[in-house]
């Protein structure tokens, strides 16, 4: 990899044993422009990710603020919100994770002069998911219902402590970056999970819009924020929707509909046998769905991704190699097959 | 020295017997005009494009009948397959213009006799509002002025419909309200259609207009906050006023069940001479004849985004609006000459 005109000498990356986290870490590491990666996990990654150094720690421990200290760090970045009760050991310790461990890590930068950059990967799931949506949401805009509990309020909270950081240091630059659903053929998420079951459940009578990032374009955004200069908050999203049963026509799964007072009970069966995490926050969105305006990232932030919605999508069925089992091409077939009947009919009749 | 072979990137399924010797090249043109570099199946042509020219033939002398069963085929194909588009706001032109508006379609010739007015006043292109006065219980108006538009204009337009909260919270009617083209009243959503160029539509009497009592027939309610003319104003976009006469004879509201409305979280039950009292019979509407007028359009460009913020100058809009469509109203039913006829 080239070398950048980046100011980024010292990385810090939260999350480097997790899918993405590694993948930025192997990437930063292969750029000649910065001196040191640190990785900071409490487990040690499990793909490749270069010269990056491993620090096993727990951010929240207040040992994260002599790592960032005796290394020099100028840029942190922030990517161990996680999403689901499921690898932590239930919704406590995620929220300790997420909220405790995001406010023992700004305590620390917050104490480093050495900081200059911070980069949070936030996500969509802060503008919650109800009826009384409007169509696209932008930065600006607040959740139209209250959470009570999820991702969505633990990012929400995440996102304030990051909003007081700036406050109370003006001279760090932050990124606060809202990913869409991440998808694409290597990542590993409770929605491609959702797409790789046989039969897909849904919420009777609703549709969600859905929007989805793909993993390399989130990656290259991540990596832009740490070499370029991104201040700002920034919406992170392919172009464009896909109604969540046209996703599942398109991975060629069967949907059954389940009227939502038994979806609970059908998630809580799901849930326990460990296959797919159903939130009462995943059912509100699918029941409602969302789509965000990502005009300010390809405007501002001056990156436009590769991959539309749509493109991220059927990258993610052809990369997975998912069975499909209703098979366009079958289809093609009976359409053509019914045709020629069709055909042979008119000139017998002829 | 040896002439360089061209090894045709796409041409896998190439038949291993054309190897060593140059294959004849499709006489064809490929989509970006170049010549196409496949090799030659038959008829001077490659495998694609004969299919193409094959097809093209076969639809030539394919009865009217058959290219509608091909057409259905194809559109059963495409739903099933899931290769449609969608835009942001959920809309699926596939589905409505075959499926949904060709349901509503006998409704609005055979049943209503709907017979539009005013079209001309709608632009062939760029983003405007129409403001149309709400009545019938359920909104059937709404379906109709959609299809008037895109059966009579002659840029055969969509109206995207600015639809209540109650709309996108209820289950069935939701996905279709979304596919249809709807979308959320509010004015993120409603500036967003009109500035990227859609033809948005509102009814600001919402519930007051479509469920009040039959002996207020035809009497404008409130026009909401006014929120229609400051999205309007803010977007730069003409007002089409737009009067609908017929629709609130379809389910005369006679009472409404308080009770059972706050009960089930409706806005209101209706009573009308044959519901409940016929059972599924009574969701039969009446036959009445219908008139669709579009006004002359209010233009706001002139005003600037700034008169968004004059509340005195929105309501005056507003109130503008509201007349216009009271006064066509009654121009509309001294015309008529009887609620059926």
């Amino acid at each position: 990899m080239a070398t950048t005109s980046s100011d980024s000498r010292v990385v810090l990356i939260t999350g480097v044993s997790r899918y993405l986290g590694g993948r930025l870490a192997a990437l930063l590491a292969a750029d000649t422009g910065i001196e040191r990666v640190i990785g900071v996990d409490v487990v040690p990654p499990r793909q490749d990710v270069g010269r990056t150094e491993f620090v096993r720690a727990d951010i929240r421990n207040p040992i994260i603020a002599k790592v960032i200290a005796s290394a020099q760090v100028d840029t942190v970045v922030h990517m161990s919100v996680i999403a689901t009760p499921f690898g932590a050991g239930g919704r406590t310790a995620m929220k300790e994770i997420n909220v405790i461990g995001t406010m023992q890590l700004l305590a620390a930068c917050q104490k480093a002069p050495s900081l200059r950059k911070l980069v949070v990967k936030s996500t969509t799931a802060v503008y919650g998911s109800s009826s009384r949506d409007p169509a696209l949401f932008t930065e600006g805009m607040e959740p139209k219902a209250q959470f009570r509990s999820g991702y969505g309020k633990d990012s929400t909270e995440v996102e304030g402590y990051v909003r007081g950081l700036g406050r109370r240091r003006p001279d760090v630059d932050i990124s606060l970056l809202r990913f869409a659903n991440f998808i694409g053929p290597r990542i590993d998420t409770p929605l491609t999970r959702y797409f790789s079951l046989p039969v897909v459940p849904r919420v009777f009578g609703f549709d969600p819009r859905t929007q989805f990032i793909h993993e390399d374009d989130g990656i290259e955004v991540l990596r832009q924020s740490v070499v370029g200069n991104h201040r700002g908050t920034f919406n992170v999203a392919g172009d464009g929707v896909l109604l969540l049963s046209q996703a599942i026509r398109r991975a060629g799964r069967v949907a059954v509909q389940i009227p939502s007072p038994a979806v609970s009970i059908v998630g809580s069966i799901v849930r326990r046998a460990g296959v797919v995490d159903f939130s009462p926050e995943q059912m509100q969105f699918l029941q409602f769905g969302r789509g965000v305006d990502s005009t300010r990232l390809k405007q501002d932030f001056g990156y436009v991704p590769q991959y539309t919605t749509l493109a991220a999508f059927d990258d993610f069925v052809a990369g997975r190699r998912l069975t499909r089992y209703v098979d366009p091409e079958r289809v093609a077939m009976l359409e053509q097959l019914v045709l020629a009947g069709v055909d042979r009919g008119r000139t017998v009749n002829a | 020295m040896p002439e360089a072979r061209v090894i045709p990137l796409d041409g896998r399924d190439e038949p291993r017997a054309t190897r060593g010797r140059r294959p004849q090249r499709c006489s064809e043109l490929a989509d970006d005009g170049a010549r196409c570099r496949r090799s030659v199946v038959a008829e001077g042509l490659c495998d694609e494009h004969l299919t193409q020219l094959q097809q093209a033939q076969a639809e030539a002398e394919m009865p009217d009948w058959e290219r509608k069963v091909a057409g259905a085929l194809a559109f059963l194909r495409r739903r099933v397959t899931g290769e449609y588009p969608v835009d942001d706001f959920g809309f699926d032109p596939d589905l409505t213009e075959h499926v949904l508006l060709a349901g509503v379609r006998p409704l609005y010739e055979k049943y209503f006799r709907v017979e539009t007015r005013g079209l001309d006043n709608i632009p062939d292109v760029g983003g405007a509002l129409v403001v149309a006065n709400h009545s019938g219980t359920v909104p059937i108006d709404a379906l109709m002025t959609q299809l008037a538009i895109y059966d009579h204009h002659p840029a055969k337009r969509h109206l995207r419909m600015l639809g209540a909260d109650l709309v996108f919270r209820s289950p069935l009617i939701a996905p279709l309200a979304r596919k249809s083209g709807s979308t959320l009243a509010c004015n993120e959503d409603a500036e967003r259609l009109m500035s990227s160029g859609e033809l948005a539509g509102v009814w600001p009497e919402g519930f007051k207009g479509i469920g009040k009592p039959f002996s207020e027939r035809y009497k404008l309610q409130r026009f909401g906050r006014g929120g229609f003319v400051s999205a309007a104003l803010r977007s730069g976009v003409p007002i089409i006023p737009c009067s609908i006469v017929g629709a609130e004879e379809i389910y005369p509201i006679i009472g409404n069940v308080k009770i059972l409305a706050r009960l089930l979280g409706f806005p209101y039950v209706p009573v009308t001479p044959t519901f409940p009292l016929l059972g599924p019979l009574g969701l039969v509407p009446l036959p009445s004849k219908w008139i669709i007028e579009f006004g002359e359009p209010i233009h706001t460009d002139q005003m600037g985004p700034a008169a968004a913020d004059d509340p005195m100058l929105v309501f005056n809009l507003t109130d503008q609006v509201r007349e216009v469509i009271q006064q066509s109203l009654y121009k509309l039913l001294l015309q008529r000459r009887s609620v059926f006829f």
